[in-house]
Parts: structure tokens; sequence; C-alpha cells
């Protein structure tokens, strides 16, 4: 069976305000969703509704298909998540922390070792593993944190703004841990849309509690993005003028300015030159274009559709 | 990683009860609040001892056994019932709130009772540690006065001390999943057991000559009470003045430990409750 995280009728409320308001959200098979969204607008309130952490005031959170209020255990026992940036008990180490949760979710005793030691390799945490997690900085930590939703193999796994605390490196480490995950469902929130864009096929974004869209990257940004793409093109060299002008002339190509030195931005028309072709395009000038990352038009479709911060 | 070889054992909540308790214990006894009350216990002992050596206080070195053990004993035991209480269950649950520890093991294929039961065990065996310590160098001192007699009394007030220890953890875990503050659930748990409950046990007798049966600290009287030969009367009249009169109930020996079971079964019941319907919200 396709792994799935289903969201039916789910309305969360604080009092008299409502912070997440009768969500339906249906996400199945292997492929990992961005979840998008202001602050405030009920993200993390959902993620915390799939794992437990809070109850729904109405509706159902399912994972597989199990109902997280009503069976909790079975619903995540095939879900590993990483909510806000947990904390773990100071005085144990890593491997200790991570054997515990071997333990809690029935990993084989005789697989354990080689887990937690693959875990550990993939947030390169290998070096730590015997040290007290008390003396560790915040983003070592969530290494440790995201080594821990790695453990047990789960089919569904809940990331909620996984590279919090993390440096630049680490934030592309994460990137990696999450696009390796490919025969899973991985729903990840995230602020940074290009890392979305790097590592999702689908969003759903998210506005005062309400589902504003769910769909592919592609469509999103074809439908709220203006009718306009963008990519950013990074260059092994200094981008001159006449690889600019070159750029420029290419069919559906709307715009071109330089972001800095090495990086230059492109707003093309899709309905006329399509993102890969343009890539093509613009890799046959052998200008020595290194980089293609598409974020932009994410955030265009982002912007279109979320008119406030709060 | 592979996802083909790997094959999930199904885990009983027993066991969950049992990983919790484990690694809970581990922390408890690598934190540095574990070497505090080691610390309370090797000053309380190394004074007692040492003062009752040198000064041999009448009636205590020189008469019976559980005279001894009274004074020692019985005196201190259960103020570490309650700092151990506090220190190892006094923010047991609030911790996993504010320290945000239980955004690591809630959300994980385990029930909430299990980790709460687990985490309550560890509490009690961290206390019993400290409480079992300082009943051996009683015990020690005691052998060495009173050679080859360990009075049954000591044996029960260790039993009944053990008893409270149970139960005041059990009203900790209470406090502890009551509020998300750490200090605020440590401070509510020391102030009640420590002096709310004395004033009440002292005043609610002699003013309004109620029986305070709803009291941990009258129920636990029996820790010490057992060690007084003979056993205290259950009411006790003391003239104070003129016209007034002071009444003092002792809790007997079954009604002490129903109090304790009471409060145990209560305070586990709704601590229980509490945490299973408290939300980890930011």
């Amino acid at each position: 069976m396709a792994p799935s995280l289903e969201a039916v009728k789910v309305t969360k409320k604080y009092g008299s305000f409502t912070a997440v308001n009768d969500l339906n959200l249906k996400i199945q098979g292997t492929k990992c969703v961005g979840f998008l969204g202001p602050n405030g607008a009920g993200k993390t309130t959902t993620m915390k509704m799939f794992t437990g952490l809070i109850a729904a005031t109405n509706g159902n959170a399912l994972i597989n298909g199990v109902d997280v209020s009503k069976d909790k255990k079975a619903a995540l026992a095939s879900c590993a998540s990483l909510i806000e940036t947990p904390e773990i008990y100071g005085s144990l180490t890593p491997k200790e922390a991570l054997t515990m949760l071997c333990e809690i979710r029935g990993v084989p005793s005789g697989e354990r070792n080689k887990r937690i030691d693959e875990a550990l390799a993939q947030v390169k945490m290998q070096e730590w593993e015997d040290k007290k997690v008390s003396s560790f900085s915040k983003g070592m930590k969530q290494r440790v944190n995201v080594a821990s939703t790695l453990l047990s193999d789960p089919n569904v796994i809940i990331l909620d703004e996984p590279s919090t605390g993390l440096d630049p490196r680490g934030m592309s480490e994460v990137r990696e841990i999450v696009r390796s995950l490919g025969n899973r469902l991985v729903f990840m929130s995230s602020h940074l849309l290009a890392e979305v864009t790097e590592v999702c096929q689908e969003v759903a974004l998210i506005d005062h509690g309400k589902l504003l869209v769910y769909d592919t990257i592609d469509n999103v940004t074809a439908r709220f993005a203006g009718g306009g793409g963008v990519v950013i093109i990074g260059f092994a060299k200094p981008v001159d003028l006449q690889t600019g002008t070159l750029i420029s002339k290419i069919e559906g190509v709307t715009s071109f300015s330089r972001t800095n030195d090495r990086h230059v931005t492109v707003k093309f028309d899709p309905t006329v030159v399509p993102q890969d072709q343009l890539f093509e395009k613009i890799a046959g000038l052998k200008a020595g274009a290194r980089t293609f990352e598409s974020a932009a038009g994410l955030e265009d479709a982002y912007l279109s559709l979320v008119k406030e911060t709060l | 990683m592979a996802s083909e070889d790997m094959t999930k054992a199904r885990v009983s909540t027993a066991s969950h009860i049992g990983i919790i308790a484990k690694y809970n214990f581990l922390n408890y006894f690598r934190a540095r609040r574990f070497y505090v009350m080691l610390v309370i216990v090797a000053l309380v002992s190394a004074l007692f001892t040492s003062l009752v050596a040198y000064y041999r206080p009448p009636g205590l070195t020189d008469s019976d056994p559980i005279t001894f053990y009274a004074g020692g004993w019985g005196r201190f035991i259960s103020l570490l019932v309650v700092l151990s209480t506090a220190f190892f269950g006094g923010d047991a649950i609030s911790s996993e709130f504010q320290n945000r520890t239980g955004y690591f093991l809630v959300p994980n294929p385990i029930r909430r009772s299990a980790i709460y039961v687990g985490k309550w065990l560890a509490a009690v065996a961290a206390s019993a540690i400290i409480i079992g310590l300082f009943a051996l160098v009683m015990l020690l001192n005691g052998l060495y006065y009173y050679p080859g007699s360990v009075p049954s009394e000591f044996v029960q007030s260790f039993a009944f001390s053990l008893t409270y220890l149970v139960a005041a953890l059990s009203l900790a875990f209470l406090f502890s999943s009551l509020f998300k503050s750490s200090a605020i659930s440590i401070l509510m748990n020391v102030i009640l057991l420590l002096i709310v409950f004395g004033i009440v046990d002292a005043i609610v007798p002699s003013f309004a000559g109620v029986e305070p049966w709803f009291s941990i600290t009258y129920g636990a009287g029996i820790v010490s009470s057992v060690l007084s030969i003979p056993y205290p009367e259950h009411v006790q009249i003391i003239p104070a003045g003129r016209d007034f009169n002071l009444t003092i109930y002792n809790a007997t020996i079954p009604e002490g430990l129903a109090i304790l079971a009471v409060y145990f079964v209560v305070c586990a019941a709704v601590g229980l409750w509490l945490f299973e319907k408290k939300e980890f919200t930011s």
C-alpha cells in the first residue's frame, strides 16, 4: 500500500482562535511534498496533530489510513517526524538516544548499531556519537534529530523546518538527505522556497488555517506565478556582457539581470520556452553555466497566493 | 537506507515502560541532582555518625536500638523523601514540555501512559537508591552500638518510607503534569510537602478537632510512629491552657497505609489523565 497522509476536515481551535480550519488534504505515494505558508498559518499545528503532540478539535488526521487520535501507536509505527527543534536528554549520548528510539520503534537488536551508525554518518555526527548531547550546539542537536528520523525505515516522514539552526553546509546536507529519501512520503514544512523547489515535487500552501492549494510545483507555478518562470543560473566564471546578450536573445526570455559576478536571474515565459529547453539552450551557449535553480517561480506563486505575513 | 531488509517487532506497552524507565534512570544517574542528593545523604550521615560517636547522647546509644533508629533514621527520613521527590519527580513531566524533550519522545509509536509510568519508575528507582543508602548508613551505625540487633520496627519503617516515597512521587508527578514550568512544579511540590501539609496536620486537629485523614504527610507519620514505644495513641489531647486543649492525631498503621495508597492511586490516575490531555504547544 502506498504511504499516505490525510487530514479530513481537521480543525484546531485555541479558545476563540482557529489555528487550522476545516483542513482537507490527502497526500498519497512516495514523493516529497513541501508544506508552505506564512508564520502562524497552521503548518506546525497541522504537523503536531499528525504526530500526536496535540489533538484536533474536530476532524481526523490519518497516517497510512490510521487515525492518530484513535490509535497513535499504530499510526506512528511507520512514521518518523521532526517537529520544531526537539531536545534530547542532555546526559545521554547520540548513540544512547538513538538506541532508545530504536528500542521504542522495535528495530531488531542485531540491526540497531548498523542503523545508528548509518544515520549518524548521514548527518556527519559519527565522531560525536559517544559525547553527551548537553555539550552540543543547536545545529549539532538538530543533526541528531534528523538522524532520528532515519532509524526505523519509516514510509512516512514529517519534517517541520528540518534545516532550522543548521549552518549552510548543514542545510545543504539535510536537503541531500531529504532528496535521498526517494521511496518514502516526505511531508516537509519550510520557509525556504528554494529548498522546497530543490527537494519537493509537490507543494501544499496553507494560510490562516485553510488550504489554499495542493498541486505539483510546476502546476502551482504555472497557475499562480503570473505566467512567468524564473531561474537563477550559476556560472563557473564571471558572466560577461556577451553572455548576457546571448541569453537575452533566447526566444521566450523576458528579462535578464546579474545577481552577482557569477549568477544571473532569468525570467522567461514557459509557454514559449519550457524550463528544461531553456536550460539546454543556455548550456548550449558554452559560457560555463554550471547550476540552474528554479525558485522565484514558486516565490511568485507564493506571493500571489499569500497576501499577508500574519 | 534500504527498506527491504528491515523488520520491526511490535513493542508492547510493558516493554515501552521498561525502555523509558531504563533511559530516564540513566539520565537521572548522570544528572547533577543525583549527586546533590548523594552529598546531602553523605552530609546528614556524616554529621549524625560523628556527633553520636563523639557525644554519645544518653538514651540513644545506651538504651534500646529502636530509640536509636528513631533518633537518627526517624528524624531525617521524611525530609529525604520530600527532597528526593522534588529532585526526581518535581519536574519529571513538566520538563518534557519546558525543555522540549517531549518533542523527541512523544511523536513515536508509544503511548503517553508508557512514558509517564516509565519516568515514574525511574524516579522511584533513583529515589530508592538515595533512601536505601541512608538506611544502610543508619543500619551500620545501629549495628555498631547494638551489635546483632536489627529491630523489626526499623525494617517496617524502611518499608513505610518506600511506601511514602511511592505516594509522594505520584503526587509530584501530578503537579508536574499540571504545570509546564519545571521551577513551578518543583516549588509547588516542596511547599506542599514541607509546609502546607505540615500546617494542615498541626492546625486542623487542634482548631477543628478533625483528623487530617486527607493529608499525605499525616499518613506518612507511620514512618516515624512505628519507631515509638509504645506506638502513639490514635488521639492525644494535651492541655495547652486553662480552657484549651491541643488535639493530636496519629495515623494507625492500616490508616496510614490506606492514606498513602489512596494518594498513590488518585494522583497517578489524575496525573496520567492530565499528561494524556496536555498539548505540546510552544
